[in-house]
């Protein structure tokens, strides 16, 4: 196949990639924007084949391995449950790091394959690029792999600091840009992989200090590193496809780093320095007095729900742990029965990645129509009769609005206070993530119910 | 003189980021986590400079120290690609609207 028929094909691939992020721009357009994905990347698979134009035995073991890896993939698609979401993208980011690394050191060491120049003697500009793809490539993966560990509960989620934390990553940094420099003049094969351990350990290092919460901004991030990963070898591999493709994810994953940080009104550097929530231990153990709370049983908010003519729920992380998503649209279709007006209100930052709560509520069947985003919804909490806030803590203290001492002040928050009566199921009164206390639990109008997420609406449902 | 074909390279780089800019923007919040497993999806486009290595060999051998690299890339971007597009129209295909006799 000629160059130019396949860099046209390779563009054609690109122009599908942004038809498929398009296409999510609404639930209706979404799938055929999947479809739209799918047909670039076998576009982009099938014009590589034909332009190596190697059609021998190993033709045959890269199908082998294309298959084993297709396999393992789907069965993990078709296997995973939604509340796992979290683990599964940053499982995935982790393979396309490694992947970029892959690609990265084959072309170092055989460099007249992809057109680069002769071992010892690659082009100035590829070694540059090469390196860059494999340093990122390399943060991305074990970076990943640390977010992974956290989210799947194998390690604590907690953040994990250490003195001079942030003196040691900026001196790794540095040393990683010298490493390039020195190895873009040596060429040497020992710096191109002390690079690459060396990216492989800051990725660890950036990572362990985030804690559990912060997972979205994390995710996102990383999502937008294997994006400028990818970038990196398209410009070694000089291919379009791949430069067009690492520039949309690497500014997607961007965009979305910026929307949770807004959601927590945290700026992006605080987020990566981390520590949050582990310093503010100190501050919880002083303000912990004992004030007044109402708690009641099934039976009594459901007593509520009943007599209330619109109810607005409020789901969390815990909705997620407690996997009561199911429960809950129960719970709402006999609410509806009972001509109850129910929508969903959404936090930007609620659950552990970017709409996270969305996909659990779209697979109970809840029409994506009755969930709202914060801005969208938040004047109705005023004019609603029972908020019911399921697994959400911090993103509905109302602290945030009136305590300029508080570290989550400023954050946009649900008016969650604002609603007749609020609904709080949670097991105990310790505090969320940011680690203060919500004053919602002591409002006059808010009604505690101690209990497990899922038991306690599955008991509603059958006190309606 | 000659333009460098790096230039019109990195002129695709710098737009496709501004498309990338405008398009995610526009993608609507509640479809935020099949945006980030379909860009997962796409990014693994890079296996095709996994085939690339992995078809490298000249000299009849089909594994070599560079092609082993390229093979094991396969792996790591089929799983992506497969799981990734799959479990997207997973979770698209649950996106339903209200039932209008409701």
């Amino acid at each position: 196949m000629s160059a130019n028929l396949s860099a046209i094909l390779y563009l054609v691939s690109g122009v599908l990639f942004i038809l498929a992020l398009r296409g999510l721009s609404s639930p209706e357009t979404s799938r055929q924007g999947n479809l739209f994905g799918i047909t670039g990347m076998v576009i982009a698979v099938t014009v590589t084949f034909l332009s190596v134009g190697n059609f021998s035995s190993g033709f045959i073991y890269v199908l082998i391995f294309l298959s084993i890896g297709g396999c393992i993939g789907a069965f993990i698609a078709y296997r995973i449950p939604m509340t796992a979401m979290p683990e599964l993208v940053a499982g995935f980011h982790s393979l396309v790091g490694l992947a970029a690394v892959f690609v990265a050191i084959s072309a170092f060491i055989n460099p007249d394959a992809f057109g680069l120049g002769t071992p010892g003697n690659i082009k100035l500009a590829s070694l540059i690029e090469m390196a860059i793809g494999a340093a990122v490539g390399a943060i991305t993966f074990s970076g990943s792999v640390i977010a992974f560990l956290k989210l799947q509960g194998i390690m604590s989620g907690a953040p994990i600091t250490f003195k001079g934390q942030h003196l040691l990553n900026a001196l790794i940094l540095i040393l990683i840009l010298f490493l390039t420099f020195y190895l873009c003049s040596t060429q040497s094969s020992n710096l191109f992989w002390t690079l690459i351990a060396v990216s492989f350990l800051i990725g660890f290092l950036i990572i362990i200090p985030i804690g559990g919460a912060d997972m979205p901004v994390v995710i996102s991030m990383l999502n937008s590193y294997s994006g400028w990963a990818a970038a990196g070898i398209g410009f070694t591999l000089e291919n379009t496809a791949l430069i067009i493709t690492g520039a949309l994810v690497g500014s997607s994953g961007a965009i979305l780093s910026y929307i949770m940080c807004k959601g927590m009104n945290r700026s992006f550097f605080n987020v990566i320095l981390g520590g949050f929530g582990a310093t503010d231990q100190s501050i919880k153990g002083k303000s912990k007095e004992q004030r007044p709370v109402k708690s009641g049983n099934a039976d009594d908010a459901a007593f509520l729900m009943k007599n209330a003519s619109s109810v607005i729920i409020v789901p969390g992380y815990g909705m997620a742990v407690a996997q009561a998503q199911h429960a809950l649209r129960e719970m709402v279709d006999t609410l509806k029965k009972n001509d109850i007006k129910v929508s969903y209100a959404i936090h930007p930052v609620a659950g552990r990645m970017p709409g996270h709560m969305n996909v659990l509520l779209a697979e109970a069947n809840v029409p994506y129509d009755e969930v709202f985003e914060l801005e969208e919804i938040n004047n109705d909490f005023a004019n609603a009769d029972v908020a019911f806030v399921i697994g959400a803590n911090d993103v509905t203290n109302p602290v945030a609005k009136t305590d300029p001492q508080s570290p989550i002040y400023g954050m946009p928050v649900l008016d969650v206070e604002k609603c007749k009566s609020v609904l709080f199921v949670k097991r105990s009164l310790s505090p969320g993530y940011a680690g203060i206390d919500n004053d919602l639990f002591y409002k006059e109008n808010t009604l505690m119910l101690f209990a497990d997420a899922k038991k306690m609406t599955e008991d509603i449902t059958k006190n309606l | 003189m000659e333009i460098d074909p790096f230039i019109f390279r990195l002129s695709i780089f710098i737009l496709s980021i501004f498309v990338g800019y405008y398009v995610v923007w526009s993608v609507t919040p509640s479809l935020h986590t099949p945006l980030m497993s379909v860009t997962n999806a796409i990014s693994s486009v890079i296996i095709v400079g996994a085939i690339i290595a992995a078809l490298s060999n000249n000299d009849g051998a089909i594994f070599s120290s560079s092609s082993i690299y390229g093979f094991l890339a396969i792996i790591l971007a089929a799983v992506n690609i497969f799981g990734g597009f799959l479990v997207t129209q997973r979770m698209l295909a649950m996106y339903k609207k209200k039932k209008k006799d409701k």
